[in-house]
């Protein structure tokens, strides 16, 4: 739920890093931290196991810019992957204006993102949030190891796309993220879907970090314009 | 379904109405500072002593502990605990929900007791209840006011993620 703070000129939007355990969204957020210039940011808070598991969350305030006077700052939260912290993950999801799916490429962590992803569709469901509607990107991480699966599959596995029923709607929207691919098409069967964006990331290296943070940034200040 | 969770806004009026009200119960329970956090665990306002310590992070945690609080209400079979209090040596912190929208944080030491804050909070929670009862009223019948704020800054927006 985005705050917009007059009296302090601070428009305040909240997103969520989800994804399976292990998958890269701590490093996403130890990676910004370590960009964004100290006055521009927080404190990295993490609530983790003695084992450096994330045990309730980690979060980074961000400031991202000033539009028509006001500050845009980002609360960058992660959740816990492992699935008997589902109580966790539901808490932090309240009030999210922004989801960034990390999905870990590795052939053998499929069925782990597709549990993540479902997990994350009910929880916000049970809010009342539909994920279709909201700003919303996927970022398929450790693309550097070797048994990273093809990207197709990983499409093909966990944004499938959603079909796109309101007419006005129903016409090609390209995607501004990747050459020659469109976020809203029509497929053969007739049918119109839309996919969420998604990117490759290396967050060791930080390849991938910032396009995935401006992507959900720019969509959530969009819903606000 | 709801798209999402909305935006609500929080004006300089509306910070100075509840500056006063604030300040009127800080001076009346010798508190030292009060703070006010949405439940996503963004800091809304700050009255009192300006803390010394990272205030959104504090923010955020305050909203955390409030809700994995709910969750343990709900276990034991209590719809809620409508406030807690987390006892120091020599800082204490006081938190009281809402109308289950904000969450109203006091910090005190020993110049004054638990029972006089629990004691003067009475009145300024039913008062701030009603306050942002409205505030978010308002939020929901003029969405278009909250909206109007980045209408038509598409070209800004695209700007500042060049
Ligand atoms: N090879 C590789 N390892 C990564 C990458 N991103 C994260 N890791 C490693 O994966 C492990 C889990 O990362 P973490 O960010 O804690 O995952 P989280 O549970 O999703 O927060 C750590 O050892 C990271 O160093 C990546 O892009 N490539």
């Amino acid at each position: 739920m985005s705050m917009i703070n007059y009296a302090s000129r601070e428009i305040n939007c909240k997103i969520v890093y989800y994804g399976p355990g292990l998958g890269g969204k701590t490093t996403n957020l130890e990676h910004i931290y370590g960009k964004v210039a100290p006055d521009s940011r927080g404190k990295l808070i993490s609530l983790a196991t003695e084992t450096e598991r994330t045990l309730f969350f980690d979060f980074l305030p961000v400031d991202l810019g000033t539009i028509r006077g006001f500050k845009t700052r980002f609360h960058l939260y992660t959740v816990p992957g492992q699935v008997y912290y589902n109580a966790s993950r539901k808490l932090i999801l309240k009030g999210v204006d922004g989801v960034v799916f990390v999905g870990d490429s590795q052939v053998e962590r499929m069925e782990a993102n597709q549990e993540s992803m479902q997990n994350l569709y009910d929880n916000m469901a049970e809010y009342g949030y539909d994920l279709t509607k909201i700003p919303f990107v996927v970022q398929y991480n450790k693309r550097d190891l070797p048994n990273a699966a093809p990207l197709p599959d990983l499409q093909a596995a966990l944004n499938p796309g959603w079909e796109v029923m309101d007419a006005a709607r129903q016409r090609s929207m390209p995607n501004p993220y990747q050459q020659g691919e469109n976020l809203v098409e029509q497929l053969p069967t007739g049918e119109w879907v839309e996919r969420a964006p998604y990117f490759e990331g290396v967050a060791i290296s930080g390849d991938g970090v910032f396009d995935t943070l401006r992507a959900v940034s720019k969509l959530v200040l969009k819903t606000l314009a | 379904m709801a798209v999402s969770a909305s935006s609500w806004s929080f004006t300089e009026d509306d910070f100075a109405a509840i500056s006063r009200s604030l300040e009127r119960f800080l001076a009346d329970s010798n508190a030292r500072c009060a703070l006010i956090v949405d439940r996503a665990g963004q800091l809304v306002a700050t009255v009192g002593e300006q803390p010394r310590f990272d205030a959104v992070a504090f923010a955020t945690l305050t909203a955390a502990d409030f809700s994995a609080n709910d969750q343990l209400a709900r276990l034991i079979g209590e719809t809620e605990f409508r406030s807690l209090v987390h006892r120091g040596e020599q800082e204490s912190i006081f938190l009281a929900d809402i109308g289950r929208r904000v969450i109203l944080v006091v910090l005190f030491d020993t110049r004054t007791t638990e029972g006089m804050v629990r004691l003067k909070a009475k009145w300024i929670i039913d008062d701030l209840e009603r306050t942002f009862a409205a505030l978010f009223e308002r939020g929901h019948s003029a969405r278009a006011e909250t909206k109007g704020i980045l209408a038509g800054a598409e070209d800004e927006i695209d700007r500042l993620f060049q």
